[in-house]
C-alpha cells in the first residue's frame, strides 16, 4: 500500500503485512458487538416504541408513537426512581473519589507496613457487591448488628427512610475504593518530582502540597474516574436488591432498579424497555456535560 | 515491569518516612479490611454466640458452613462461576488479543471509524440493553435447556475494556520488531502468534484478572438467564442462604466466607500483573 513511502510507514506506528487482510482479526468482536450490543441497543429502542404482551413479544407499534415515554415522563414514581439515583450517585460518586484520593496518597507516603496497607486498599475490588451486602445487611442489623453496638445507637438503618439509601452508599463507596486507589496511586507515580522540590522550597505544609500540586497534576485520572463513577453508580443493582429490595416504600428504587421490577416481575417489557431509553439517554447527556466541562476544568 | 520497579524504588528512598501518614494509613486500612474480618469472625460463632452480641469466637463452631452447604450446593455454584468466569476471560482475551492486534500493529481502511465503533459501546450500558439480551437468548430457547451456562457466557465474550487494552499493548510494541520478522518472511499471522502475543503477556494478565473478576461478581444478567437451581453462580447462592432465613447470620456469613475465598485468591495471586498492566494502559492513554 506504501511502499513507495518507506520512510513515512516506519515514522507511523504499525507496518502493513501483505498477505491476510486485517479485517480477519477484528470481525470476531465486531460481529459479538453487534449481536449483544448493538442490534440489543436498537432493539431496545424499538421496544420502547411498541405494544408489548407479557412474554416480550411486540404486538404493535405504540399509538402514539412516544405514548411509552409520555407514560413515563407523566409518572410521578419515574420520577421520584430518578431523584433517588441521582442521590445515590452523588453520594457514591463523591465517596469513592474521595476515598480512593485520600487512600492513594496516603499508601504513596514512606512508612513501615506499607505492603499490608496497599494490599488491602486494593481488596474491595476483588469482592463481589453480593457478598458485600450480604455482609453490610448483617452489620447494619438493628439488633445484632456490629455498627449500632458500635455507636450506642439504635437505627433501623435499612428501615429508615432518611437512612436506607445513604446505607447502601456507603457500602457502594466501600466496594469502589479498590478501583479508585488503584487509579490514582498510578496517577501519582507520574506527577513531576520537580513540582514537589519546588513546593518545599516554598515550604509548603502536607495538605498545600497535594491540594495545590498533587490534585491538580493529577486531574485527567479524577476525570477520567468521574466518568466511570457516574457510570457505574447509576447501573448498581446487586446491593441494592439484596439490603432493601428498592424499600422502605420506594426510597431506594433506582432507574436500574425499576427496569427490572417493571419487566421481569410485572412483565411490562415496553415499560422497561422505555425505562432503559431514559437511562441511557440521561448517561449519554450526563458524560457529554463532563467532556465539555472537562476542556475548561482541566491543567 | 522491572524500569517500574526500580523507578518506584528510587522514589520511595528519595521520600522521608512519614509515620504520621503512616497511622492514618493503617486507621483506612483497619476500617476497609473490618467488614471481611467481621464476616470470617462471625462464621465460627454459634446462633447463641450472636444473639449474645459476641464477635470473637472461642470455639471456631463449623455448624455454620456445615449449614451453609446443606441449604445451597455452593461447590456446584462456585464450579458454575468458575467455568463461567474462566471461558469469558479466555475468549475475551482471545478476541481482544486479535482486535487489539489488528488496530495496534496494522493498518487498514476504516481502521480508526471502526475503532470509534468498538469504544461506542462503552457508552451504551449493560444494565440499558439487558432485556433485549434477554430476549435474545431467551429466543434461541437456551433458557428452557435444563442445564447450560451458555446463556451466561455469550454476551461476555468479547469487550471494548479488553480491546482498548489489547490496542495499548500491541501499539507499544517497537516497529524494528515487526520489520525484522517480515524481513525473516514471517506473515501477518505468524508475527502476530509467535513474537507479538508472547510480548502482551502482562497485559494479557492484567486484562485477564479484571475479566475474570467482573464475571465472577455478576449479578444481575445470572438472575435474569438462570432459571434452574444446577446452573446458579455463586453470586446468586449468596442471594439464596439470605432468602432461606434472613436471620441465620452465622450461616450467611459462612457461606459467604467460602464464596469470598476463590475471588481473594485470584486478586492475591494476580495483584502485581494486575496494578502494573492496568495502570500501564492508563498512563500510556
Amino acid at each position: 500500500m506504501t511502499t513507495n513511502l518507506p520512510q513515512q510507514t516506519v515514522k507511523k506506528k504499525g507496518l502493513t503485512f501483505h498477505d491476510i487482510t486485517p479485517y480477519f482479526y477484528i470481525l470476531p468482536s465486531l460481529l459479538l458487538f453487534i449481536l449483544f450490543v448493538f442490534y440489543p441497543f436498537v432493539k431496545t429502542i424499538i421496544l420502547s416504541l411498541s405494544v408489548t404482551d407479557n412474554s416480550g413479544n411486540i404486538l404493535n407499534w405504540a399509538n402514539p408513537l412516544f405514548s411509552n415515554f409520555a407514560t413515563a415522563l407523566t409518572d410521578s414514581s419515574m420520577w421520584f426512581a430518578i431523584g433517588v439515583t441521582f442521590k445515590y450517585a452523588i453520594m457514591v460518586v463523591v465517596g469513592s473519589i474521595v476515598m480512593g484520593t485520600v487512600t492513594a496518597i496516603l499508601a504513596n507516603e514512606a512508612f513501615r507496613g506499607r505492603a499490608f496497607v496497599r494490599a488491602v486498599y486494593a481488596m474491595p475490588m476483588a469482592i463481589s457487591s453480593a457478598c458485600i451486602a450480604v455482609i453490610a445487611t448483617f452489620i447494619f442489623n438493628p439488633t445484632m448488628g456490629i455498627l449500632n453496638q458500635i455507636l450506642g445507637t439504635n437505627f433501623r438503618w435499612l428501615r429508615d427512610m432518611k437512612l436506607a439509601l445513604p446505607s447502601i452508599a456507603m457500602v457502594t463507596v466501600w466496594m469502589n475504593i479498590g478501583m479508585n486507589y488503584l487509579f490514582v496511586i498510578a496517577a501519582l507515580q507520574s506527577v513531576d518530582i520537580s513540582l514537589y522540590e519546588a513546593g518545599s522550597i516554598e515550604g509548603v505544609n502536607f495538605f498545600q502540597k497535594h491540594w495545590y500540586i498533587t490534585l491538580p497534576s493529577i486531574s485527567p485520572t479524577l476525570f477520567f474516574l468521574l466518568v466511570i463513577n457516574v457510570i457505574n453508580s447509576f447501573q448498581a443493582y446487586a446491593q441494592i436488591r439484596l439490603m432493601t429490595d428498592g424499600g422502605p416504600g420506594r426510597y431506594t428504587t433506582t432507574l436500574v432498579f425499576s427496569i427490572y421490577t417493571e419487566t421481569f416481575e410485572y412483565m411490562r417489557y415496553a415499560s422497561g424497555a422505555t425505562l432503559s431509553v431514559i437511562l441511557f439517554v440521561i448517561l449519554f447527556i450526563l458524560t457529554a456535560i463532563q467532556f465539555k466541562a472537562e476542556k475548561k476544568v482541566t491543567y | 515491569m522491572a524500569k517500574g520497579t526500580t523507578m518506584k524504588v528510587t522514589a520511595s528512598k528519595v521520600k522521608q518516612n512519614n509515620p504520621v501518614a503512616g497511622v492514618v494509613a493503617f486507621v483506612f486500612a483497619l476500617l476497609i479490611i473490618s467488614p471481611l474480618v467481621y464476616c470470617l469472625l462471625t462464621s465460627f460463632l454459634t446462633e447463641q454466640e450472636i444473639f449474645q452480641l459476641k464477635v470473637i469466637p472461642t470455639s471456631f463452631y463449623v455448624g455454620n458452613y456445615q449449614k451453609a452447604l446443606d441449604q445451597a450446593p455452593l461447590f456446584t455454584f462456585i464450579l458454575n462461576s468458575v467455568i463461567v468466569s474462566c471461558s469469558c476471560m479466555a475468549l475475551q482475551l482471545i478476541t481482544g488479543s486479535m482486535a487489539g492486534y489488528a488496530f495496534g500493529c496494522l493498518k487498514f481502511k476504516g481502521q480508526n471509524a471502526i475503532f470509534r465503533i468498538f469504544l461506542a459501546t462503552m457508552m451504551i450500558p449493560g444494565n440499558a440493553i439487558i432485556i433485549s439480551n434477554y430476549l435474545t437468548v431467551s429466543s434461541w430457547g437456551l433458557l428452557k435447556q435444563p442445564y447450560t451456562l451458555w446463556p451466561l457466557i455469550l454476551p461476555y465474550m468479547t469487550s471494548a475494556f479488553c480491546v482498548f487494552n489489547m490496542r495499548q499493548a500491541y501499539k507499544s510494541l517497537p516497529t524494528e520488531l515487526a520489520e525484522a520478522a517480515e524481513i525473516d518472511g514471517c506473515n501477518s499471522f505468524q508475527y502476530f502468534i509467535r513474537v507479538a502475543m508472547p510480548l502482551t503477556l502482562p497485559s494479557l494478565g492484567a486484562v485477564g484478572i479484571q475479566t475474570f473478576i467482573s464475571v465472577w461478581n455478576q449479578y444481575l444478567w445470572p438472575l435474569l438467564v438462570t432459571n434452574s437451581v444446577e446452573c446458579r453462580t455463586v453470586q446468586l447462592g449468596i442471594g439464596m442462604l439470605q432468602n432461606a432465613d434472613g436471620q441465620a447470620f452465622g450461616t450467611i456469613m459462612a457461606g459467604t466466607t467460602i464464596v469470598m475465598i476463590p475471588s481473594i485468591l485470584v486478586f492475591v495471586i494476580g495483584q502485581k500483573t494486575l496494578v502494573s498492566g492496568l495502570t500501564a494502559g492508563a498512563v500510556k492513554g
